[in-house]
């Protein structure tokens, strides 16, 4: 048998220590409150799916599954995502629920990462899922939620950026005229290379006026004012009706009265390819990374044999605890040190300050190498050494 | 007063082609930098600070969010392939990448070998062409790996040709034209949107008007 390898792990897994696991678990209780409270009902899913199942309808990149072989020889995948699990239970186990469905969760995702082995590969994600609800109140829902759960969890510096999906494919569609040259210009609009995207458009056959038209899908960036200039570029039905969606949801916002947290971006190109609608992303001050995402994703459902509308959001816990840059201090403990003849008195005591809600280590005095050391890591140290009756020695 | 706008830029000949620039778009640079061993330096009037980094790098300071902005290398960007916007080509350094041998080259079928400081792109480079290579990664001086013997082909930057003609080789096929980028970390870019533009717009308006 070889050696084990005794400290290494795989590639992008990281263990949680205590304090940062503190940190995190109270983020996550505050998140879950809020989630609760506008009356999402928590659901949790394997960790391990079916290739053919889940991990296709996911969008996540094939390369950045990990896969398995069960004993039957099928493909499993470690989760990627969540909404593709949703969308699975909420066509299957939960067929005979009424929609809407709000759904929320937090679990852990499995992304293989190919560069830096420091990024993590496992990571948590609280999010919700409002299944079967087409409206842009459930759009505006969702966004609001989000925009709260981030303030509750103490995220002061923050922002939401706005896209749709729809409106782009009509600009793209209507300026190209065909979906294959279309793609290739939506390529680079996810890929964030605009520098590429221009000089693809000026290699095309091109009107001066459909040439602009594109031009400034780039700067479709800013307050509600944008929908305004989004309307004069393009104006067939399906991308009247995204700036319609678009409007309604903004006033869906300014009635959350969330809306000064949003900003619009009609670039916004997402990575999975299953969103249909609007698209948002949020973004904190001390971070270089989106801490949450989320959007429409109207054809899901479908894969797994019951339409529906849907959208939903996950917010990243890893990133949003370094985005609140803070630590918790570890709670207090009191120590509780015995000899084996008092026992009985050390294990009343436990029971009594436990009950009183204090945190008490209890410990046989005959454990312990380093009594010294040992004081020092605790608030406040008991002893119950010797035969003495009722004795306690105060530091 | 807000914190300034953080940009990296790689050391040497196109941190000046893009502070030149920035001097056009009218932000008050001074006309030199002196202390060039400078890592940081900070210029409060333009409310600008530069992080001076090796080229390569600076499409990792901007994607880890440490500088807002970037200026980088069309060839880092496609080697490096990192999540930041690339918003501006700068047409500053322009060069391009090649394939380049000794002039007896001939194409062999016995395990071919091409030596580059891009990896990633010569291997997707060779795998677009149906050609199987194997690639050897230097870190510089390129032009050796040919000339003792470690590979037969190298891929590498040309601006001039002189550094090839000197050591005796000749290029074989361009791959790609390169000129330096203006690169944007996607936070950045959402947050301090309004500056960001600002930079973007008075750059973008030098750029074209050079090239007018």
């Amino acid at each position: 048998m070889s050696t084990p390898f005794m400290f290494e792990k795989p590639v992008g897994m990281r263990d949680t220590l205590p304090s940062f696991y503190q940190t995190k678990n109270t983020v996550k209780q505050t998140m879950e409150k809020v989630i609760e409270s506008w009356g999402y009902l928590p659901i949790q899913t394997p960790a391990l799916e079916y290739y053919d199942t889940v991990g296709m309808a996911s969008a996540i990149l094939d390369r950045q599954l990990f896969k398995l072989l069960d004993q039957n020889g099928n493909t499993l995948v470690l989760r990627p995502d969540m909404t593709a699990p949703i969308a699975r239970v909420a066509a299957s186990s939960l067929k005979d629920q009424m929609f809407p469905l709000r759904l929320s969760y937090h679990s852990s995702l499995f992304r293989a990462q190919q560069r830096e082995g420091g990024r993590p590969a496992e990571f948590e994600q609280v999010g919700v899922e409002l299944v079967g609800d087409g409206t842009s109140s459930a759009d505006g829902e969702v966004i609001a939620l989000m925009v709260e759960t981030l303030k509750e969890s103490g995220l002061d510096d923050f922002q939401i950026a706005i896209g749709h999906i729809g409106y782009v494919n009509a600009l793209l569609l209507d300026v190209v005229g065909s979906e294959e040259r279309a793609n290739v210009l939506r390529r680079y609009l996810y890929e964030k290379n605009y520098v590429g995207f221009k000089q693809h458009v000026k290699s095309l056959p091109l009107s001066s006026i459909d040439e602009k038209r594109l031009m400034d899908l780039l700067s479709l960036r800013g307050g509600r004012e944008k929908l305004e200039d989004a309307k004069t570029l393009v104006s067939n039905g399906e991308a009247s009706k995204a700036l319609e969606d678009l409007e309604q949801l903004w006033e869906v916002l300014d009635g959350y009265g969330v809306s000064h947290h949003i900003k619009l971006d009609l670039n916004l190109v997402m990575h999975m390819s299953y969103y249909t609608g609007v698209v948002f992303e949020g973004y904190g001050s001390r971070l270089g990374v989106p801490l949450s995402s989320g959007g429409r994703y109207d054809e899901l459902l479908q894969r797994f044999n019951r339409p529906a509308q849907a959208t939903g959001f996950g917010i990243r816990l890893d990133l949003l605890v370094e985005a609140l840059g803070q630590t918790e201090a570890l709670p207090e403990q009191t120590c509780i040190l015995f000899s084996k003849e008092r026992r009985l008195e050390a294990i009343e005591k436990a029971r009594q300050l436990r009950k009183e809600g204090k945190r008490v280590v209890l410990q046989d005095l005959q454990g312990v190498d380093n009594i010294d050391e040992l004081s020092k890591a605790f608030a406040d140290v008991q002893y119950y050494i010797g035969n003495k009756q009722g004795g306690k020695i105060d530091e | 007063m807000s914190e300034p706008l953080t940009m990296a830029m790689p050391k040497g000949r196109i941190f000046d082609e893009a502070a030149d620039l920035l001097r056009e778009a009218g932000f008050p640079l001074p006309p030199e930098f002196d202390d060039s061993r400078k890592l940081i330096v900070d210029v409060p009037e333009a409310d600008l600070r530069f992080i001076l980094a090796k080229p390569m790098d600076v499409p990792t300071y901007v994607e880890h969010g440490v500088a807002d902005l970037g200026v980088a290398g069309k060839d880092t960007m496609i080697e490096e392939a990192r999540d930041v916007y690339e918003v501006l080509d700068l047409k500053i350094s322009e060069c391009y990448l090649a394939v380049a041998a000794l002039p007896d080259y001939k194409k062999t079928d016995i395990n071919p070998k091409v030596a580059s400081k891009y990896p990633n792109l010569a291997t997707q480079y060779f795998k677009e062409q149906g050609e199987q290579v194997e690639i050897i990664k230097l870190n510089g001086s390129i032009e050796l790996a040919p000339l003792v013997g470690l590979a037969d082909r190298i891929v590498d930057i040309v601006s001039t040709g002189r550094t090839l003609r000197e050591n005796g080789l000749v290029e074989l096929e361009t791959i790609v034209p390169i000129t330096s980028r203006l690169i944007v970390n996607p936070v950045s870019y959402r947050m301090k949107d309004v500056r960001i533009d600002n930079l973007i717009e008075r750059l973008a308006k030098v750029v074209e008007e050079e090239e007018a």
